[in-house]
């Protein structure tokens, strides 16, 4: 009788301390919330402000990402995928490697360009004073923009010129970081991971089909894919692969991926040229 | 016994009175404080973005509305295919307004009555003042896309009696060989007006329109000018990725929207163009022209006697234009400023009533009495000119957030030249025709989310016009007409 006394004490000690600590947490991001009001963004010769960005938020912004920017929007049961946790402080698109905070013209690029396959439309009838304040409302809402500096914007080498041999050598790389396993073979977004996907969250996300014309979500420049294999995905399961390929590789990755999609190039050109196969899975490594 | 008696009265009253007056101030709140916020829920639903994203004020259309609109109803992104929507998803949505509204207008022509006599005795001018509970027509707007790039927008609406009709019907191809500057509409669909008289924040008889959009001077025959009415046509459309630049030009038929070829064989164009401009953080400024430039019938084919006319058998065409400046200018968040000139100018024959034959033929008459109908022959009475006028509106807006806005306008229309100039029998005061009117207003929505519309909406109208009421002594009363409106405006 004692011990079963003693368990329900504990327990409704616990259950009373985990409250308090949630109302805790409230306030405290409430107020941390203020006291960021300050924080302020750096676009070229324009600085945004927190404070002068709250209207433009509420009216287009609050629906998906919540008066606390955590996601939890009127919208966030109806959308998918789910929208940006800003007090996370994680982004997919970002000029600085994996694990760092954006730069701020990261993500004022990313307003206006809109994220494709998401409910994220392009905001691009802002002004620029306009998105520098938003940036600066965003990067307001976690502590990481507070403890922490961005990282430093990875180098992009000049685009070399565009080859068989390049193609050929993009494949191979395409088989030895194994981005078929999600992508597929054919870029159809079906290899044998596609389905066991989630985010950082655990929520289910699918990887990129390239066959099917779409624009990447984080831009769909030769340099913007580039980028996203050095940077990686923050938050999603696609990693930087930084320390596995050289830059060179990473460009030769570029030109294999656009023969995959289904709009007229170059290295689409060249692939029909060599009837360039799929990679083989199952092939010894280096003998694609 | 009777103590206790009051002693529970009191009791009930130290309850109620306490309660009635919170039930009062929440009546009063809600009464005085709501407005309306969103616009299309149909497309907020799809997108799953509240109103006010499209929306200054619901149905005004803010910068990103008006690119969504341009871009076809798109946000060009892969959701705007209806794959996307759920396949039990109808995207429709209805608007209709329940008010009361109060209407005063000054110099009415009413018969006298002696005492005794159930006849008419004299007429004399007076005030006529109405008012009470009444409905607005219904709005059934169903509007996105086909498939990529294939829009629609289809709007039966009634009139408050239900009595409906087409206001819009268009399909349009959308991002022509892949570009933003070719985008083609065909159907019945609004002029490309900047500031839409469709998506006007006003609701009152004469200030829910912008009279720009509607003149006809008094005595003229041309009503196909009205470039605030919907009209059938083809328009070709651009506009720059980001909308800064845009341009329209539509063939319309010169019809004024009417279906069926009721008139003839002429057509009007209607061409805008207009460029924005990033000020930082006083916003985006904008800045354009349009033109509307036509023709239209005078002379009709006529069947069972010279008021009888046959529909769309009209030829002898006499032009007509409206031109004139846009300017959309921010000054922060809160602060707006639309402005539009006009420049009109019409035949001489539409001056002296000749046109509308098809609708006025067996009840106006023109030229000394005779029907309006310009037939063989017919001669313009001596010293006719073809009237010109010209014209502005200012309408400002406080939007204290996008629930609840504040709306004023000023509009005047100056005649230039009459169409009974100085030589004629009976020429015009200089006057004659000329409005001067203002509304103010406020709209407030008690809520804002991607699902239904509402808004509480109360205005005030006052509208002055030289020399249209009766007669009094040589010259023509001035007419002044106010209204009052208070309602719910609300759409799901």
């Amino acid at each position: 009788m004692q011990t079963t006394v003693r368990k329900w004490s504990l327990l409704l000690g616990a259950a009373a301390v985990l409250a308090v600590s949630q109302v805790a947490w409230a306030q405290l991001t409430k107020y941390d919330l203020e006291s960021r009001m300050g924080t302020e963004s750096h676009i070229g010769n324009i600085t945004g402000h927190a404070k002068d960005a709250k209207a433009d938020y509420r009216r287009y912004c609050v629906v998906c990402h919540g008066e606390l920017g955590d996601g939890n929007g009127e919208s966030f049961p109806w959308v998918d995928p789910k929208p940006r946790d800003f007090q996370l402080g994680v982004f997919k698109c970002r000029s600085t490697p994996t694990g760092t905070l954006p730069v701020d013209q990261d993500l004022f690029d990313t307003i206006a360009r809109g994220l494709d396959r998401s409910n994220m439309p392009q905001w691009s009838t802002f002004t620029k004073q306009e998105r520098a304040d938003l940036v600066a409302w965003v990067k307001h809402f976690s502590p990481r923009w507070v403890s922490e500096k961005p990282g430093t914007p990875i180098q992009i080498p000049p685009e070399p010129e565009i080859t068989a041999e390049r193609i050929k050598a993009g494949r191979d790389v395409f088989a030895k970081v194994q981005c078929w396993k999600c992508h597929g073979v054919q870029g159809m977004a079906n290899g044998p991971s596609a389905a066991t996907l989630t985010d950082d969250l655990g929520r289910p996300i699918a990887p990129f089909n390239f066959t099917e014309g779409a624009r990447p979500k984080c831009g769909s420049t030769d340099q913007d894919l580039f980028r996203i294999f050095m940077t990686g995905l923050d938050g999603t399961p696609m990693p930087s692969f930084a320390d596995n390929i050289k830059p060179e590789e990473a460009w030769d990755l570029v030109f294999y991926l656009r023969t995959l999609e289904p709009q007229k190039s170059k290295e689409k050109a060249i692939a029909k040229q060599l009837a360039l196969k799929p990679v083989d899975p199952n092939a010894p490594a280096g003998q694609q | 016994m009777r103590v206790s008696r009051r002693s529970h009265l009191r009791n009930i009253s130290n309850f109620a009175m306490p309660l009635f007056s919170v039930a009062l101030v929440l009546v009063s709140v809600v009464l005085t404080c709501s407005q309306p916020a969103n616009a299309l829920p149909a497309f907020a639903r799809k997108y799953g973005l509240r109103c006010s994203a499209c929306h200054e004020s619901w149905p005004m259309l803010n910068y990103f509305g008006q690119k969504f609109k341009d871009n076809g109803y798109q946000l060009m992104n892969d959701r705007d295919a209806p794959i996307w929507q759920n396949p039990g998803y109808w995207p429709v949505t209805f608007r209709i307004i329940p008010l009361w509204h109060r209407v005063s207008t000054g110099k009415v022509l009413v018969d006298t009555y002696s005492s005794g006599n159930p006849s008419p005795t004299g007429s004399a001018v007076q005030r006529l003042t109405k008012s009470g509970f009444d409905l607005s027509g219904l709005d059934f707007h169903t509007g996105g896309t086909l498939e990529k790039n294939f829009s629609f927008y289809v709007l039966p609406s009634s009139d408050a009696t239900a009595s409906f009709h087409f206001e819009t019907v268009m399909a349009r191809l959308d991002n022509l060989f892949g570009s933003g500057w070719f985008n083609i509409k065909l159907g019945k669909f609004e002029l490309d007006n900047l500031l839409s008289e469709k998506r006007i924040l006003t609701l009152t008889g004469n200030g829910g329109i912008y009279q720009l959009y509607h003149f006809i001077p008094q005595g003229d025959g041309n009503i196909f000018g009205q470039m605030g009415d919907n009209q059938l046509g083809v328009e070709l459309m651009g506009h720059s990725y980001s909308d800064r630049t845009r341009y329209s030009a539509a063939l319309l038929s010169s019809n004024n929207g009417t279906v069926q070829l009721p008139y003839g064989n002429a057509y009007t164009g209607f061409f805008a163009a207009s460029q924005a401009f990033d000020t930082g953080k006083a916003g985006v400024q904008r800045v354009g022209f349009y033109a509307m430039v036509g023709q239209a019938p005078t002379t009709f084919l006529t069947s069972g006697g010279p008021t009888g006319p046959i529909p769309g058998s009209g030829i002898g065409n006499k032009s007509f234009s409206r031109e004139g400046f846009v300017g959309q200018f921010y000054f922060g968040q809160h602060v707006d400023l639309q402005v539009v000139t006009q420049h009109g100018q019409d035949s001489a024959w539409f001056g002296q009533g000749y046109g509308d034959f098809i609708d006025t033929g067996a009840t106006t008459t023109c030229n000394g009495g005779q029907p309006c109908n310009n037939t063989t022959g017919t001669v313009l009475p001596a010293g006719s000119q073809g009237p010109t006028w010209n014209g502005i509106l200012f309408e400002p807006h406080y939007v204290y957030s996008p629930q609840l806005i504040f709306i004023g306008r000023y509009e005047t229309i100056r005649m230039s030249r009459q169409a009974n100039g100085p030589d004629s029998a009976s020429p015009s005061a200089s006057n004659f025709g000329n409005i001067s009117t203002y509304t103010i207003g406020y709209r407030y929505n008690p809520f804002m989310t991607s699902r239904a519309g509402f808004a509480w909406h109360n205005e005030y109208n006052w509208l002055h016009q030289d020399g249209t009421g009766p007669t009094l002594g040589l010259t023509s009363a001035n007419v002044n007409t106010s209204e009052l409106l208070l309602g719910f405006d609300f759409d799901f």
